[in-house]
């Protein structure tokens, strides 16, 4: 299947799921993610495997849980009221260290929001969500060929390192056509020892449990799990550089605005500004060390972003605030355009580098 | 000398943390009895609730999981839906699925989910030390309803079999209870015929056993199974509110 199709972003998602060996769906209407649940309806009777439209976001991400616990990979996606309403589980799957993919493809909040394209779940995706210290691997495609092939991604990541892997799309990635190559790859499969298969009494039973009563057993377990997510952080950062070589200016965006942010780069360029980009595809591991580097070498930096500036935070972080960093954003279902981020690239390499 | 009485093979070593007392010990027994004589321990996957009962999973010999408070049914179909061949039950009491798991509860069974739920009501939340539970019965004494249960301000108790017998999904749905010897002889052949059904593809069937607190309720645990007769079993009749298999035969 190298030849390409047309196809929609969560339509995509769905397909590359199924490719990756996901036969177990659970999800609930909301826009604009609603695709993915209606791909899954059509595709699933025909393979044999589940689609299942739960009562709620919570049960469909607690019948995630009920089959990660049996060790088959499984997925569930919203949009961001219903993420927050998943929230519960995608903890408990982190506490369980259960694999499962979670797709969150975005709209304007808080509340009930709007139903157009944001990228304001970037902290709630990253820095939890839910109750209790623990990360998720989180990956923010920028294209529907990205939705595909990170899809397949998050699966292989969620069952290597036994935890929640999340795609974090937003409105605009989820409903915009393009070609795509289904060509997944060989697809790795994991021992998974602590499955729940049945004992055939044969073997000690196994338990799938988040509830340590004991602290010294519980902080041993978050040691644990902390030892693990390092590893994540040193191995599989993924992030692109766009003419980031003799770049003073270094603008800093994911999924749909890097696309916005490469267009106001080419323009800028074409008038002799020394721009690029870094497009952190892992938001978390987020790619602190190329950024670092970066800062030694830029004078400002632009995060573009549609929201009131949330990776940002991450970017002062990952520099040590050696640089300035500027926001260029657009909230509420708004998409910047190149104009605009120019407008900001401009002023910055103007003005900007000073503190 | 021949054994005539031991301890179910379904069930660990482990020595039970319930209050002394409690019935939950009786149902565990029960539940392991059956799966002891339907020979299907090595096929079982349990889910264990948030309550009381949340550390089920060291008390029996099969795969187990321990769900988030009122999701055991949802965790318990995506179990089922992956592996159809294995035996899936859930073990909860009346918070866990009566208040925060409505939804899940009602809906698994409007789904005829193949699965089996063992529901152990004793009208109050033991677990965070007493208080007031849906099913706990107008005028009752709790910590959060100190001047006992008004239901003009908090409403009314929840019947779970009553609510699920109008559910065309469920396809089975016993009360019974273990007060005593024939309640209890009785609570094992639905708790059997639960599974059987299960075994047999038959769908959702949940057994409510209507059970004690001594310790929340304030009382001897005599007097609490004495109290399970005086005051439980008029607000929450025994008996089986539905079953559609002999319904059909009946016709």
């Amino acid at each position: 299947m190298s030849e390409k199709v047309l196809m929609k972003g969560n339509e995509a998602i769905a397909e590359a799921a199924i490719q990756a060996g996901c036969h177990h769906y659970f999800g609930y209407p909301i826009t604009p993610q609603t695709e993915v649940a209606a791909y899954m309806a059509k595709r699933m009777p025909k393979i044999g495997g589940t689609f299942l439209q739960a009562e709620s976001e919570v049960s469909a991400i607690n019948m995630v849980i009920g089959v990660a616990s049996t060790g088959k990979r499984v997925m569930t996606s919203s949009s961001s009221p219903g993420v927050s309403l998943k929230a519960e589980g995608i903890s408990y799957l982190a506490g369980c260290d259960l694999p499962a993919v979670v797709v969150n493809v975005q709209r304007g909040g808080p509340g009930l929001g709007g139903i157009q394209p944001s990228q304001s779940d970037y902290f709630q995706s990253t820095k939890g969500g839910g109750h209790g210290d623990y990360r998720n691997i989180v990956l923010a495609p920028a294209s529907v060929q990205e939705m595909a092939s990170l899809t397949v991604k998050a699966f292989d990541l969620a069952d290597k390192y036994s935890m929640v892997s999340m795609i974090l799309a937003d409105g605009t990635m989820g409903q915009m056509m393009e070609p795509v190559s289904l060509d997944v790859g060989e697809v790795k499969t994991y021992e998974k020892p602590w499955a729940l298969t049945g004992t055939k009494c044969e073997r000690e039973h196994n338990i799938v449990n988040s509830l340590y009563l004991k602290p010294e057993e519980l902080e041993v377990k978050n040691f644990e799990r902390y030892e693990k997510y390092k590893s994540i952080e040193e191995n599989e950062v993924m992030y692109e550089e766009y003419l980031m070589d003799d770049a003073e200016v270094c603008v800093v965006a994911f999924g749909i605005t890097s696309r916005v942010a490469k267009n106001a780069i080419n323009e800028a360029r074409a008038n002799g500004v020394k721009v690029g980009m870094i497009r952190p595809i892992t938001l978390w591991p987020f790619p602190k060390k190329v950024l670092a580097d970066a800062a030694d070498k830029c004078k400002a930096f632009i995060c573009v972003e549609m929201n009131m500036g949330q990776m940002i935070e991450d970017v002062e972080l990952a520099i040590r605030c050696k640089k300035p960093v500027y926001l260029c954003n657009r909230v509420g279902g708004m998409i910047p355009s190149p104009e605009e981020v120019l407008a900001k690239i401009n002023e910055v390499n103007e003005n900007g580098g000073a503190f | 000398m021949s054994v005539v009485f031991e301890k179910p093979k379904s069930l660990t070593d482990a020595v039970l943390h319930y209050c002394p007392g409690c019935t939950h010990g009786i149902i565990h027994r029960l539940v392991a009895e059956v799966i002891d004589e339907l020979g299907i321990e090595g096929e079982t996957i349990g889910v264990a609730p948030v309550g009381c009962a949340v550390m089920a999973y060291n008390y029996f010999t099969c795969d187990f999981v321990q769900a988030a408070h009122g999701r055991a049914p949802a965790v318990a179909t995506g179990v089922k839906r992956s592996d159809p061949s294995k035996i899936v039950f859930t073990y909860q009491g009346d918070g866990d699925l009566a208040a925060i798991g409505t939804a899940e509860t009602v809906h698994s069974a409007a789904r005829r989910e193949n699965i089996t739920v063992i529901f152990v009501n004793n009208a109050i939340y033991g677990m965070t030390g007493g208080q007031m539970a849906p099913t706990t019965l107008p005028g009752q004494v709790t910590q959060t309803s100190p001047y006992g249960r008004d239901v003009e301000t908090v409403g009314y108790p929840v019947k779970v079999c009553e609510l699920l017998s109008n559910v065309d999904g469920a396809a089975y749905v016993e009360r019974v209870a273990v007060n005593n010897v024939k309640n209890i002889k009785n609570a094992k052949k639905a708790i059997k015929k639960a599974f059987q059904n299960q075994i047999e593809g038959k769908g959702f069937s949940l057994v409510e056993v209507v059970s004690t607190c001594p310790t929340n309720w304030g009382m001897t645990p005599e007097k609490a199974l004495e109290w399970v007769d005086e005051k439980m079993l008029p607000y929450y009749p025994l008996g089986v509110y539905k079953d559609i298999y002999a319904e059909e035969e009946a016709k």
